[in-house]
């Protein structure tokens, strides 16, 4: 039995690429580098310019790097981990605008005008976040894979507790959530720890948010 | 050094830093994102290409061709590795599927090509690319159906007495089949790697367990001197055992970089590696148990089956029984068959973690055809000997108060024993437990130590620190040892220009490294002495100071005018011949099940523990409270489901292979029984990385079955197991 399974693959690739140039026609920022003069397929790139961290950046990108690569290959912030790439981890949650998101779910160029903040505009060794201290004390992790995922996770998902953002786990949905250890257990699992840190990490949020409350 | 009689009084025993609870010295790294992970060290080497490997989409046969044609000609591409341009790598004494090379595919995912480009986005485009046609062979997927043409394991049937007689004649017995899944070790940082040659010299800054035993098989991989091999891992995303042995994503990269003539990075796409890796076999375990009617166990049988790849070993399930409990007949042995999945391998706990899971379970449904409370019935038949070498005792063994311990601080004595009837509001409660144990094993261990003017003392070795907290042990053992603060040390691990030591794996890394070091140390002592002009007998080293008699120096000055550097390793003698040495749990736990949905959600766990001295609670603690985790994704979650007809795990990614996540894991209890064991290392210490998954499956199987009087023996323990079985709701 013989099987050629990437026919398939190769021509919708053929396909996306048509309706890439396509795109580039009626979009006016992000801004498409992909013309009719260069070779058929060549790689499109777009500029985009974010705020990391509070530093301004212009880069001109392959449209298909996530932020999560943008971060960690081309402005070399390595703090922000890749453990699937697929959103189904954690390891790569960043706060844009203040809100948490997977970072490798979403594509760099999307990001025009953005501010991004990673583990890295949290705190330094020398001088830590308050978060960052707490998963110290109370040794949230092991390997450190997943920990800035973790942390930058948890400091957005206070923030989505005291707006107001429901969740599955509250008694009644109409009412505010309070900062429980039920609702952030809840909240954080997105964010996968193989090491098994959780109780640890619980205990961290408890004293960061009894802190912050 | 040679560690051939039981310790005696030694400066670690002093406990000032050894022993205490101690933040991580790399937690402010790890915490800030600073810590470099393989993947990420942008700076070791200029111009990094990207590699992408393709794995084979078939479980066996052979790859009749390989198209690279449009790929090769895709933008940014630099070069295509193709298995069919290799012949396939010699494999270390630890590998059993193919790495790399050949036409011929034994699992699937297996590698088969890498592509190289400028950018990650255009080296995976271009995998896509390939076109690859393979003739399929038939293969043998399904552990049920091959048991019966199992093989028996060479030398794995052990007898003592007769088991069939004193089993036939006992009043009260058991017979039941357990089986648990295949698991993945699934750390969360893939398996990665930085390949670069300079000349016919290779460095790979990868993310490895074992530094040496990855440079042997590198080397042998690509039939080179190991001396022209250097590895670096000084932080590593967890192993679990994944990372024990040489993984494809090195050789590829390392092959990449030598044929693009530029350094090589890859990480290994998270869908390739649940069936590019190893994982834990899956077992088939009958256990019989046959007992008189004062609970005393006069019959002990465990046999368990497993499969592997043609040349791979058993999933050694019945290690443990051969030593957990007392009883005159025993019987275990094992079977293997032949099957075409990914390579079984170690994961925690290899052997213990499945076996416990069956034996535990098998223990709490005898306790309950005894009448028997399940804590009393463990009692009574514990053994402070190897019961099948009466004349060989447990170096210490302390199961019966780390159960009495749990039981009070637990509870224990407030669980209704009748299953099933438990009721709070909409949910069942149920209270299980379970005996942890795992053994402590011993392996030749090295370190360097220098000493600087500064006072400054500085530890290398290529122990790893796979989130175990061997950076922070490896400094207190040298901060104790040198009379310092462990602000004063520096510890650098995981490259393997410095001496060889343990590794991490099979929980044997804290204790041996650890003392690989204190040896180093006892040799530095004696160069400051001499330097210092002591006679080294009478010096104590302590608060920075060198003291002998009236005389006292700063630790520094014996290094002002060049550093001391002394290196040594601890190597054994037999006192593991002469003693059994293992380590001991009781695993509480307390669980809840939705009496109308079946779902069910821990709310207690608690593990206490004996494991010798405990280096740093802080970070011992952790990894138990990890373990015991692990053990609850094994008991309720985790299971790598096969697809039978084409031979793969199905679910293999973070969405489909399911882990315990924060809102699974309730608040984790864990007590260290303050013990040491002098037989073990001058640093008194036993393992205890694996010890808290060993037992914790079947604690919560028992609770379960405590609260819904369903009892499963068959892992993961999922609703549909049991739903239709739980009591009906008033
Ligand atoms: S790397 Fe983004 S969720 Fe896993
Ligand atoms: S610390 Fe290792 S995965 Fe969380």
């Amino acid at each position: 039995m013989t099987i050629d399974h990437r026919t398939l693959l190769a021509s919708r690739r053929g396909v996306l690429a048509g309706s890439a140039a396509g795109v580039a026609v009626h979009s006016a920022s992000p801004a498409f580098a992909a013309s009719s003069s260069q070779k058929a397929d060549a790689d499109p790139t777009a500029k985009v310019s974010l705020k990391v961290n509070g530093t301004d950046h212009a880069l001109d990108v392959d449209t298909r790097t996530t932020l999560l690569d943008l971060l960690r290959e081309h402005l070399k912030l390595a703090g922000t981990k890749k453990g699937c790439d697929h959103g189904q981890c954690g390891a790569c949650t960043v706060m844009v605008n203040g809100e948490r998101i997977n970072s490798c779910l979403s594509f760099a160029v999307m990001h025009e005008g953005d501010e991004v903040t990673t583990i890295e505009g949290l705190g330094t060794p020398d001088d830590l976040h308050p978060l960052q201290d707490a998963f110290i004390e109370h040794d949230g992790y092991q390997c450190g894979y997943c920990t800035p995922g973790q942390i930058c996770s948890a400091v957005a998902m206070l923030q989505e507790i005291r707006s107001g953002i429901p969740s599955h786990v509250q008694d009644d949905i109409t009412e505010d959530p309070s900062v429980t250890e039920l609702e952030m257990r809840e909240r954080m699992s997105g964010n996968i720890c193989r090491c098994g840190a959780y109780s640890n990490i619980a205990e961290a949020l408890a004293e960061f948010a009894g802190e912050t409350a | 050094m040679k560690f051939d009689t039981p310790a005696g009084t030694n400066p670690i025993d002093q406990g000032k830093v050894v022993g205490r609870p101690t933040p991580r010295i790399d937690g402010k790294f790890k915490t800030t994102g600073t810590a470099p992970y393989a993947y990420e060290r942008h700076d070791v080497a200029p111009n990094q290409a990207y590699g992408y490997i393709l794995g084979a989409s078939i479980a066996k046969g052979t790859i009749t061709s390989i198209d690279t044609a449009e790929a090769e000609a895709a933008n940014g591409v630099i070069g295509i590795v193709s298995t069919l341009d290799h012949k396939p790598v010699p494999l270390g004494p630890m590998n059993t599927a193919n790495l790399f090379g050949g036409g011929e595919v034994q699992h699937y995912h297996q590698a088969i090509a890498m592509v190289v480009a400028e950018s990650f986005e255009q080296a995976r485009a271009a995998a896509h690319l390939i076109r690859v046609d393979y003739a399929r062979g038939e293969g043998s997927f399904d552990l049920k159906r091959a048991a019966p043409s199992a093989e028996p394991v060479e030398d794995s049937e052990k007898r003592q007495g007769d088991f069939e007689a004193a089993f036939g004649n006992a009043p009260v017995t058991l017979d039941a089949t357990y089986t648990t899944p295949d698991e993945s070790h699934a750390m969360m940082e893939p398996f990665a790697t930085i390949a670069a040659w300079e000349g016919d010299k290779l460095t790979v800054w990868t993310s490895n367990q074992m530094i040496q035993w990855n440079k042997r098989d590198l080397a042998k991989a690509l039939d080179m001197p190991i001396e022209k091999v250097r590895v670096d891992s000084p932080y590593i995303g967890g192993g679990f055992g994944a990372k024990l042995f040489l993984r494809a994503d090195a050789v590829v990269a390392a092959l990449g970089a030598k044929q693009v003539g530029r350094p090589v990075k890859l990480s290994m796409q998270r869908p390739l590696t649940f069936n590019n890796s190893t994982h834990r076999a899956a077992t088939i375990q009958r256990i019989r148990f046959g007992a008189g009617e004062d609970g005393k166990l006069t019959a002990i049988a465990h046999e368990s089956t497993s499969g592997n790849l043609p040349g791979g070993g058993p999933e050694s399930a019945i290690n443990q029984t051969e030593l957990l409990y007392a009883g005159e007949n025993r019987l275990t042995a094992m079977r293997l068959a032949i099957l075409n999945l990914p390579e079984g391998n170690a994961m925690r706990a290899p052997g213990e973690a499945s076996g416990l899971m069956a034996l535990e379970i098998a223990m709490d449904e005898m306790a309950e055809k005894l009448g028997m409370d399940p804590v009393a019935f463990r009692k009574a038949n514990d053994t402070q000997v190897d019961p099948m070498n009466p004349e060989r005792p447990f170096s210490k063994r302390k199961m019966i108060e780390c159960l009495d311990r749990g039981a009070r601080e637990f509870g224990w004595e407030r669980r209704n024993p009748q299953p099933g009837r438990n009721r709070e509001g909409r949910w069942l409660v149920g209270h299980g437990m379970a005996v942890g144990f795992r053994n402590n094993l011993l392996m030749k261990s090295g370190a360097r130590v220098r000493l600087s003017g500064d006072g400054i003392v500085t530890v290398e070795t290529d122990m790893t620190d796979i989130g175990t907290g061997t950076y922070t042990i490896l400094a207190q053992t040298a901060a104790e040892m040198m009379g310092l603060p462990i602000e004063r040390i520096r510890v650098e691990l995981g490259d393997s220009d410095y001496p060889i030591s343990a590794g991490s794996g099979g929980q044997w890394g804290a204790n041996n490294s650890t003392s690989g070091v204190y040896a180093a140390c006892v040799k530095l002592r004696e160069q400051v002495a001499q330097s210092l002009g002591f006679n080294s007998d009478e010096v104590e080293f302590a608060d920075g100071q060198v003291r002998a008699g009236e005389r006292s120096f700063p630790l520094g000055h014996a290094a002002a005018e060049n550093d001391l550097t002394a290196e040594d390793s601890i190597e054994y003698g037999n006192l593991d011949k002469q003693f059994q040495q293992s380590t001991f749990a009781g695993h509480f736990v307390e669980l809840a099940v939705d009496a109308y949905t079946g779902e069910a959600h821990l709310r207690r766990m608690l593990a206490v523990c004996e494991a010798g001295r405990i280096l740093n609670p802080i970070s011992a603690r952790s990894q138990v409270i990890g373990a015991m985790t692990m053990g609850a994704g094994a008991a309720l979650m985790e299971h790598l489901v096969v697809d039978k007809r084409f031979g793969f795990f199905v679910n293999h990614d973070l969405a489909g292979y399911e882990v315990p996540v924060h809102a699974d894991i309730p608040h984790q209890e864990v007590i260290f029984l303050e013990e040491t064991d002098p037989v073990s290392s001058p640093m008194k210490a036993k393992g205890v990385g694996e010890l808290g998954l060993c037992g914790v499956s079947a604690a919560i199987a028992n609770a379960l079955y405590n609260a819904t009087g369903a009892r499963v023996r068959d892992y993961p323990i999922t609703l549909d197991k049991y739903l239709d079985r739980l009591p009906a709701v008033a």
